[in-house]
């Protein structure tokens, strides 16, 4: 089901709904206008993961404006799935990525995707979420510790191969 | 990990000013609260006017008031007034330049990242945040208190 943010016809109320397939090419320019990377393939390939197979535990979800009148552009997007027993760890719902349009920051289109996660993980029965920053991503970091997210019981490790 | 006393005092200082940022408190009032001198407190709250996180409001009734952005302005920011977080200077200590010495640091300095990127990922919003929580909370019922052992 959407989810509708304020009065409809409020200029800056917000639909958070399920990916559709027309949004692609839209979740693709705003990532490449982020991250300065075209990964087209592999929007497409997230798209079929998880905004098209088992929709009860993988959730691909965009933000777009309830105005008709504001077009039906993307204005950002969130996606998390169920993941059990990773490293012994009980099921719960992991964020690995999220983007908002930088012209539409500070609008709480970021927030109102995460509380939307938040919601299809708890409908799902889980009672933890968990994601994974970039020590030096300032903008992450302040964002999921403004959600209330904390330090959780596992650290990172990694191994220089080269 | 330990902070210095100026740093503590600026942090609650800071959280009872932005808790409501239209409110000017004194010295003596913030100091009750937390248990310290309004002298200590008084060159801490100088240090964060000049900041400019908080400003003195003279006359009848003045005190300190917030000014600062509790969106922007982050733990580490406030740590930083006060003292060098993580700045690990360890070349004159014993075994500094042994290859051992050198591995102690590149562990400690593993920690110190870690601090420092929890510290700076922390506003004074989000702290208001954890502490309304933690009122929220239930107490903890009350042990039974132990009868006197004879």
């Amino acid at each position: 089901m959407d989810r509708t943010m304020k009065a409809s016809e409020d200029e800056d109320a917000l639909v958070i709904r399920a990916v559709r397939a027309t949004d692609v090419p839209q979740v693709i320019a705003l990532d490449q206008r982020i991250t300065g990377l075209a990964k087209a393939e592999y929007w497409k390939q997230a798209y079929e993961r998880y905004g098209r197979t088992r929709p009860n535990e993988r959730f691909f979800l965009v933000a777009v404006p309830a105005s008709k009148k504001a077009g039906r552009r993307v204005l950002g997007f969130i996606i998390g799935e169920i993941r059990a027993w990773e490293f012994g760890s009980e099921p719960c719902g992991w964020v690995f990525a999220l983007s908002v349009d930088p012209d539409a920051r500070l609008l709480g289109v970021g927030e109102e995707l995460f509380l939307a996660m938040s919601e299809k993980f708890k409908q799902a029965g889980m009672t933890k979420m968990r994601t994974m920053v970039a020590r030096d991503n300032r903008l992450h970091s302040l964002f999921f510790r403004g959600e209330g997210m904390m330090a959780g019981p596992y650290i990172q490790l990694e191994k220089d191969l080269s | 990990m330990n902070l210095q006393i100026a740093s503590r005092l600026a942090i609650f200082a800071v959280l009872e000013l932005a808790a409501n940022p239209e409110r000017q408190l004194s010295v003596g009032e913030i100091g009750e609260k937390y248990g310290v001198s309004s002298h200590h407190l008084a060159k801490v709250m100088h240090v964060l006017g000049r900041a400019g996180l908080v400003r003195s409001v003279r006359g009848a009734g003045g005190g300190y008031q917030f000014v600062g952005n509790t969106r922007r302005t982050t733990l580490l920011d406030i740590i930083q007034l006060f003292e060098n977080f993580g700045t690990r200077d360890d070349d004159g200590a014993p075994g500094a330049n042994t290859s051992e010495g050198a591995t102690l640091r590149e562990v400690l300095g593993e920690i110190d990242d870690i601090a420092r990127a929890t510290l700076g990922s922390i506003t004074i919003a989000t702290l208001l945040s954890l502490v309304a929580r933690q009122h929220r909370q239930p107490k903890p019922a009350e042990e039974p208190r132990e009868l006197s052992k004879a």
